[in-house]
């Protein structure tokens, strides 16, 4: 049985914000059902009382003295952006149209 | 070819800091060097030449005026394009970033030019470091200097070219699984992964930040030694950097160097022992451990029952992390915009973009972190590959306290023919197999030369207990000098 179905992958890649191509479905669907049944071999690990690792170095609550420290100016923060209006980034339309 | 592009880092160094070669004259023959090979291997993606012939003059006017000089200072090196370069293109190997120029250098290269080295560019990796080949790499593949239709590793795989291709004495890379050693085995190289924390992930773009870490890559270990110890340190900045000093990582590969390893224990993992490796890379691998014994070091069977877990845990966890650090390339900040028509919604023109933007592999790799942290299925996936890697290091643990450090192939597989792999990705990531337990453990690992298998370099890896790195290096220089460096014929 497959792990994974077409449509399925068509929901992940919207979540994804991926505008996938019908071609790219038909690709990956096959590609990514060979990946997650490979994957899923760490079910066979009985790992009921086994913490989980997020990480390897043992450090939490990281934390810089609060002090000042030089940053970008705003030029600089915004000179890779696509689009840039009064020293803001731009963005596409957020809100639907008006009816 | 001028000889100095022979020369190895260490040597460049003595020859500057000795006025018998200028560290103008040696980034120019580097340059040159460039010029003459670069359409074939194809190792950069970005070649700065103005930015190296300012490093190496002030290099030259510090030397004139008498001031002291780092051990590295003049040396070129070349950069893996996943690091930010002030004001230098920076695009991970992806359309999304194509003519990014970041507005601040990342640690490791703050800590590199203060040092004194020349970079000389940046060099091309599979897109977003995901994959074994550079064959994701949105700029084109880079290719093998020993066999020019053959794959350089990945995803650091412009990296090991530029060095095999005597374009660089030392170059820089990223490992999240295998993208600094793979790609050092697979051109003759030394490619070293220090412990996770021990290098400054601050201005790497992020692929999965729980394995991301930068490390050196050399044509020898003391090389390598040298550029890890310029790399390493604690950096306020990145939140997992280790605070704790960097072990002597250059006196250890100058002591493995003098090949006395007795006493020295060599733990061979039993579920490693040949299962998916070529013949002829474990004839090679033996070759070296045999070797290893004759310097007097001891070898010892070790059990680690759940690496072969560690491919399944990785493709797990890997793409998890990269979906959500992925998430930022939105088209508002930086880099590419497609669809913004003063109509289309952001949403919609984000997926527009990423679609133009991404590659297959890091669709894949989103789509999959994005189904193993979906509700319902994240304790079946994310949750139990996060229990299997504590399984993972405790497999380590437990064998080193029998031994000092744990030997095995680098990759299953010699240089694979371009192309061979591409339509599978499964395929693709076995070729990680043997350095990805190391990752997810934490702990440093190298990759350094034992010998050939079909006429190309198999590279024996070597992995220590976490904060050892200096262990490391240690074995490695010792098989360097039973062994030898590995030398590519002219390129065709």
């Amino acid at each position: 049985m497959a792990a994974i179905s077409r449509e399925e992958v068509a929901h992940l890649a919207r979540l994804s914000r991926l505008a996938v191509t019908e071609e790219e479905l038909d690709l990956f669907a096959g590609q990514l059902d060979v990946i997650l049944q490979a994957v899923a071999r760490v079910g066979e690990v009985v790992a009921d009382d086994i913490p989980p690792t997020s990480h390897s170095v043992p450090l939490t609550n990281v934390l810089r003295d609060d002090v000042e420290v030089p940053c970008l100016t705003p030029e600089a923060a915004l000179a890779g952006a696509p689009d840039v209006e009064d020293g803001r980034f731009r963005v596409p339309r957020i809100l639907e149209e008006e009816a | 070819m001028s000889d100095l592009t022979r020369m190895t880092a260490v040597q460049l160094a003595a020859a500057i800091a000795g006025g018998e070669a200028s560290a103008t004259e040696v980034a120019e023959a580097h340059l040159d060097r460039i010029a003459e090979v670069d359409d074939r291997v194809h190792a950069f993606l970005h070649v700065d030449a103005e930015g190296a012939r300012a490093a190496a003059r002030e290099v030259d006017e510090r030397r004139s005026a008498g001031e002291p000089l780092g051990p590295l200072a003049g040396v070129p090196v070349g950069v893996k394009d996943i690091v930010a370069t002030r004001g230098v293109p920076t695009t991970a190997g992806s359309k999304i970033l194509e003519g990014w120029r970041p507005p601040y250098d990342a640690t490791i290269v703050e800590r590199m030019r203060a040092a004194g080295l020349v970079i000389l560019g940046k060099t091309n990796l599979d897109e977003f470091a995901m994959g074994s080949s550079t064959e994701y790499s949105a700029y084109g593949p880079s290719y093998n200097p020993w066999d020019l239709t053959r794959i350089p590793g990945g995803s650091g795989g412009g990296s090991a070219a530029a060095l095999a291709a005597y374009e660089a004495p030392l170059t820089v890379g990223t490992d999240t699984g295998g993208s600094i050693r793979q790609p050092g085995a697979v051109t003759g190289t030394v490619g070293a992964k220090p412990t996770y924390g021990g290098t400054s992930r601050y201005g790497l773009v992020a692929f999965s930040s729980s394995l991301d870490t930068p490390g050196p890559c050399a044509r020898t270990v003391e090389d390598a030694a040298l550029l890890h110890s310029v790399l390493a340190g604690h950096d306020p900045r990145d939140s997992t950097s280790i605070p704790q000093p960097v072990p002597d990582v250059v006196g250890a590969a100058r002591r493995g160097a003098t090949g006395d390893l007795s006493g020295v224990r060599l733990g061979l993992v039993r579920e490693f022992s040949g299962e998916g490796a070529e013949p002829g890379v474990m004839a090679a691998f033996r070759d070296g451990l045999d070797a290893l014994t004759k310097l007097g070091a001891e070898v010892v069977e070790v059990s680690c029952p759940h690496f072969q877990y560690a491919l399944p845990a990785y493709y797990l966890i890997a793409p998890s992390e990269c979906s959500s650090n992925l998430a930022r390339f939105d088209g508002v900040r930086y880099g590419l915009r497609v669809g913004d028509d003063g109509v289309k919604a952001l949403e919609e023109v984000m997926s527009l973009t990423r679609e133009a933007g991404f590659g297959p592999e890091v669709k894949r790799r989103v789509i999959i972190g994005t189904y193993a942290l979906s509700s319902g299925y994240y304790d079946a996936y994310y949750g139990q590959a996060q229990k299997v890697r504590t399984l993972i290091t405790r497999d380590f643990t437990a064998a080193f306290e029998q031994v000092d450090v744990l030997v095995s192939p680098t990759t299953p597989f010699v240089a694979f023919p371009l192309g061979s792999r591409t339509s599978d990705p499964y395929q693709m990531y076995l070729a990680d197999l043997f350095t990805i337990p190391t990752n997810l453990y934490g702990g440093p690992a190298i990759s350094v030369p034992c010998g050939l298998s079909e006429g190309l370099p198999v590279g024996f890896q070597v992995m220590a207990p976490t904060l050892a790195d200096d262990r490391m290096y240690r074995v490695a220089a010792a098989l360097e000098s039973a062994v030898g460096t590995l030398t590519p014929g002219e390129l065709s």
